[in-house]
């Protein structure tokens, strides 16, 4: 169950990041035209709800994603398996939600 | 031509004249009959059925007896090994244990409901579910899609190509009636979910099966399994 559990989570945030990827890449390449300071960016992003939602859902998506991408490779790579690579993973995960939150939040406030 | 064939840790060099529609298993034969006699290898039907002359040449894993010299010989000659991935009795020669083993752990042995006093089963042989059946039914157990797999290498416990592709035949067959718990027995962390997709499987089958597509069979069953508590 935990398997499969695992592998449903990382399709599911892999088809949320696939469209999060390509609006990011698109906003980036629009953005940029013609030049891009710090204030421009948060020009757009202060106080716009629907910025922080899209980036919210960005960062928690890859929050999941990573860390079960990172599981087999640190279990092949390494052979680090067992109930310290879990606890590793977990701390991982959560290590990116508060940064990229933060960030996101950074913007947005 | 020269023929290097790995013993033990070692390569021994051997000197086999050319023939024409030779294969890999006569350049072997040649060897243990001409030129020395303690060389271990294993075969049976020389004909492409029993699947038990698998080896590696030139570091592919393959049928010897289906392997023509002249199709995978280089310029420096032939260099012939055990299957990878499993323990080496002697010289070309692996023990199967392992990987026949596994088809147990992925509960590859066909669990019916009726008895012998009853009617046969009506399987239409047009039916998706048979149709998936067919597509992997043919494995001989041949073990070489489990030596080509770079996740079994990586991760011994792996169940491998071959026992999953056995386990998705089960899936689809109307008349199996433990497949929750095969996909139980798949779905654990050297289950389905470890294949990589890398497709080694599938590129070396001797009889052109795809495990691979098996194994996707698998993943998606476990998940549909798993959505409705059933897993």
């Amino acid at each position: 169950m935990t398997q499969t559990a695992l592998w449903l989570a990382q399709r599911v945030t892999a088809a949320i990041l696939a469209v999060c990827v390509v609006v990011h890449l698109a906003t980036i390449i629009y953005a940029v035209q013609g030049g891009l300071t710090a204030a421009e960016i948060l020009g757009r992003t202060r106080g716009n709800a629907a910025w922080l939602g899209f980036y919210s859902v960005f960062v928690i998506a890859a929050a999941i994603h990573a860390p079960i991408g990172l599981r087999p490779v640190l279990g092949e790579w390494l052979k680090w398996r067992g109930i310290s690579r879990e606890v590793f993973l977990v701390f991982f995960a959560y290590t990116l939600l508060w940064l990229g939150l933060g960030a996101v939040i950074g913007v947005f406030a | 031509m020269k023929v290097l064939v790995q013993r033990g840790n070692s390569l021994q060099e051997f000197e086999v004249p050319r023939q024409p529609s030779q294969t890999v298993l006569d350049v072997v034969t040649y060897i243990q009959r001409k030129l020395d006699p303690t060389l271990a290898y294993r075969f049976a039907c020389r004909v492409g059925m029993c699947g038990s002359c698998a080896m590696t040449v030139n570091g592919v894993p393959c049928w010897t007896c289906r392997t023509h010299v002249d199709k995978v010989a280089r310029a420096d000659g032939l260099q012939i090994g055990p299957l990878k991935n499993l323990p080496v009795i002697r010289d070309l020669v692996t023990d199967m244990s392992q990987f026949f083993d596994k088809w147990a752990l992925a509960r590859g042995q066909f669990q019916g409901a009726k008895s012998r006093r009853d009617d046969f089963e009506k399987v239409i042989p047009a039916s998706q579910d048979r149709k998936a059946v067919d597509a992997g039914i043919e494995c001989i157990g041949c073990a070489v899609c489990y030596s080509a797999c770079n996740v079994v290498a990586a991760n011994p416990a792996y169940l491998g190509p071959a026992a999953l592709n056995r386990a998705w035949t089960l899936v689809k067959d109307e008349r199996s009636v433990d497949v929750p718990d095969r996909l139980r027995a798949v779905a654990g962390d050297a289950g389905c979910h470890a294949c990589h997709t890398h497709m080694d499987c599938t590129e070396r089958c001797p009889k052109h099966l795809s495990p691979t597509a098996a194994i996707a069979g698998l993943k998606r069953a476990t998940a549909k399994a798993a959505l409705k508590g059933k897993l």
